[in-house]
């Protein structure tokens, strides 16, 4: 039976919820209504004292998560959209994220951000926040680019005791589908990066929906005769540095993207690293590719230029590849 | 509710001891034996005291405040805490790693507050949910302090509206000190009365002068009552004056003559030395006694913190999760 990431990631919280009694859901319009995107759909039907509807208060849903935490529960937090978290943002990295270290009790609380773009979207709701949450020391941050990843991190990151930030990317929602997407051939631990696809002439290395858009990129530039590998870091805390100067050593070239904003971020972490370890292994200037520095526009032929597409990848390789 | 000569001696003796201990915070700060800052809760203490004493630690959920050491020793806060935290001592809560007032023991009831104003309010009302859908309420109540100031947050706005719409056993206690570190009331809030507030967000309301010692015992204490007793969440407001700077960097001297002489002027220690004596529940020897007792006390855990090591970066292992580092980072 075929299963979209949204299912995987609703299957994922069933099985949260059937399998510990200190799981609870809690998030805007996820009870009865089953929440913007469905992800909670009949969840509250089972268990109605652990699927909780919040008030439009995302500071106070992630401190009652917080406490709750405390309290010996494993909260899973909807944030509606993932640019809303920039409301709750004070109490996920000073609170959340510090309070294991300051007083030696850890919060296991998973903060479930819907994010990135879709057409039309605009500004408010179509945003990746992964590299901010990533700044702060004391937060996992997961960002799965397929169903299995979806399902299994997910699960995964609400065993975790530590807060966990999951990048959920809305593109992918209904779209992606798979067929095996609970069995345990295609499970990683967190903290692995993937070879998506193995090549020979440069390395895409990616996250999230941008995945996919690399490996449109790569399948592009088949024909062509070059041989494009990409890494999915499923992971960008923590981030696989061994996958990805493993694979720029067989490369030589090394491309980074991602779909959130160009200042610092995720890909610059990359680009660094590899610097850093790999140096010697690199045969050009590693290139970043992210999304414009705007804020994410409406309009759907502005939005689709905003962000890196297949083409756009295309034609950062091929630079990469002329050097 | 009707004050008990019990209740009373217990919200008084925390306010004496918890006056004598800050006053050594002091002297430490100003000899630069405490480095940071020193927050003190003087003239607060009977608003403090009144909703920590009437807490049971163990049982209840206490979120305190920066100007909240007299409720801290009312709830029942080892002083070794204190005075381990603001000296810097590997074996205190903190371990080195947070200073001063932001301390705690979140599995014993204590929330350790952050630095950001409101925070504290959602986070005891999550840790009563949990206890709600563990079906461990057992009576407990949590309870929060906060000053003026802090009301104008919007964590507390949520906080507050998330635990009136969730009826929660809380009891909210507003410090209205008439300054946010140099900031007068006026430009805080515009209502007549931060009391108005309660109905607003569907909290039962109380008002209290914060300097009259038995009253705030009485008021406060009848708050925690109705909480336990199931009657939701409530809010007190106590008026008063804060009688010193922010912290003991801050001489206060924004603040003018005629507050300071006015009636919210007055030091709820005073006041409340003459209610007890007057109604014959406290006498100037027994005063005397918890005085010399809270000052042994007071040197005792000084000296023993002051003798135990600093954390040593070298030993540190600079952690922030519990499951330690993954290899790639």
């Amino acid at each position: 039976m075929s299963v979209t990431y949204i299912d995987a990631i609703k299957d994922a919280q069933y099985k949260a919820l059937e399998s510990d009694e200190s799981v609870f859901i809690y998030g805007q319009d996820i009870g009865a209504f089953g929440g913007a995107f469905k992800a909670t759909k009949g969840l509250q039907d089972k268990w109605p004292e652990r699927v909780m509807d919040a008030p439009i208060s995302e500071d106070a849903m992630i401190g009652m998560a917080i406490g709750a935490a405390i309290e010996g529960m494993r909260p899973i937090i909807e944030m509606q959209f993932a640019d809303f978290s920039s409301v709750g943002f004070n109490q996920i990295v000073n609170n959340a994220a510090t309070h294991y270290y300051r007083t030696g009790v850890p919060v296991p609380i998973t903060v479930r951000m819907p994010s990135g773009g879709t057409p039309g979207s605009g500004p408010f709701h179509s945003q990746s926040i992964e590299a901010i949450y990533s700044h702060y020391p004391g937060c996992v941050v997961l960002t799965p680019a397929t169903v299995s990843d979806a399902y299994h991190m997910l699960l995964e990151g609400v065993a975790m005791d530590d807060p966990v930030i999951y990048c959920e990317h809305k593109l992918l929602y209904r779209w992606l589908k798979s067929d095996d997407y609970e069995g345990d051939g295609l499970r990683l631990p967190i903290g692995k990066a993937r070879v998506t696809r193995p090549g020979k002439h440069a390395t895409v290395v990616t996250y999230s929906a941008m995945v996919h858009e690399a490996v449109r990129a790569a399948e592009m530039l088949q024909s062509e005769g070059w041989e494009i590998e990409v890494v999915d870091l499923r992971s960008v805390k923590p981030l696989d540095t061994d996958t990805v100067v493993a694979s720029v050593a067989r490369t030589g070239r090394l491309l980074a993207v991602g779909e959130s904003f160009p200042w610092g971020g995720v890909t610059a972490e990359i680009v660094s690293r590899v610097m850093k370890e790999g140096f010697h292994l690199l045969d050009a200037p590693p290139m970043r590719l992210n999304a414009k520095d705007s804020p994410i526009p409406y309009h759907p032929k502005l939005w689709a230029a905003h962000r890196p597409t297949p083409e756009s990848i295309c034609h950062a390789l091929k630079e990469l590849l002329a050097y | 509710m009707d004050l008990t000569k019990e209740h009373a001696r217990k919200v008084y003796r925390a306010m004496v001891t918890a006056r004598l201990l800050e006053a050594k915070f002091s002297s430490l700060y100003k000899a630069g034996q405490i480095v940071g800052g020193v927050y003190l809760g003087k003239g607060q203490e009977a608003v403090s005291a009144s909703i920590g004493g009437r807490l049971e630690m163990g049982k209840d959920i206490f979120a305190p405040l920066i100007r909240d050491q007299a409720g801290r020793t009312a709830f029942g806060e080892d002083m070794l805490d204190a005075t381990r935290t603001y000296l810097g001592s590997v074996k205190g809560p903190m371990r080195g790693r947070d200073g001063n007032i932001h301390r705690g023991r979140p599995k014993e009831g204590l929330i350790a507050m952050i630095s950001h104003l409101g925070t504290s309010l959602s986070v005891l009302g999550g840790m009563l949910k949990a206890r709600q859908i563990q079906g461990r309420m057992d009576g407990c109540v949590g309870a929060t302090c906060i000053g003026d100031g802090a009301t104008s947050t919007g964590s507390f706005h949520e906080g507050l509206n998330y635990v009136a719409v969730e009826k929660l056993p809380v009891v909210v206690v507003v410090a209205d000190n008439q300054f946010a570190y140099s900031t007068p009331s006026s430009k805080q809030y515009a209502c007549d009365d931060l009391i108005d507030r309660a109905k607003g967000y569907g909290l039962v309301g109380h008002s209290v002068d914060g300097t009259d010692t038995l009253a705030c015992a009485s008021v406060i204490g009848g708050a925690v009552d109705a909480a336990r007793r199931g009657e939701g969440p409530q809010m007190v407001v106590a008026k008063l004056l804060r009688l010193g700077g922010h912290g003991e960097h801050d001489d206060g001297s924004y603040i003018p003559e005629e507050i300071r002489t006015s009636h919210y002027g007055r030091d709820c220690i005073e006041v409340g030395k003459a209610q007890l004596f007057e109604r014959g529940w406290l006498s100037e020897d027994e005063l005397a006694e918890w005085e010399n007792e809270a000052k042994r006390e007071v040197q005792a855990a000084v000296t023993k913190a002051q003798k135990e090591d600093a954390p040593d970066p070298y030993r540190e292992d600079w952690s922030s999760l519990s499951r330690g580092s993954f290899r790639n980072w």
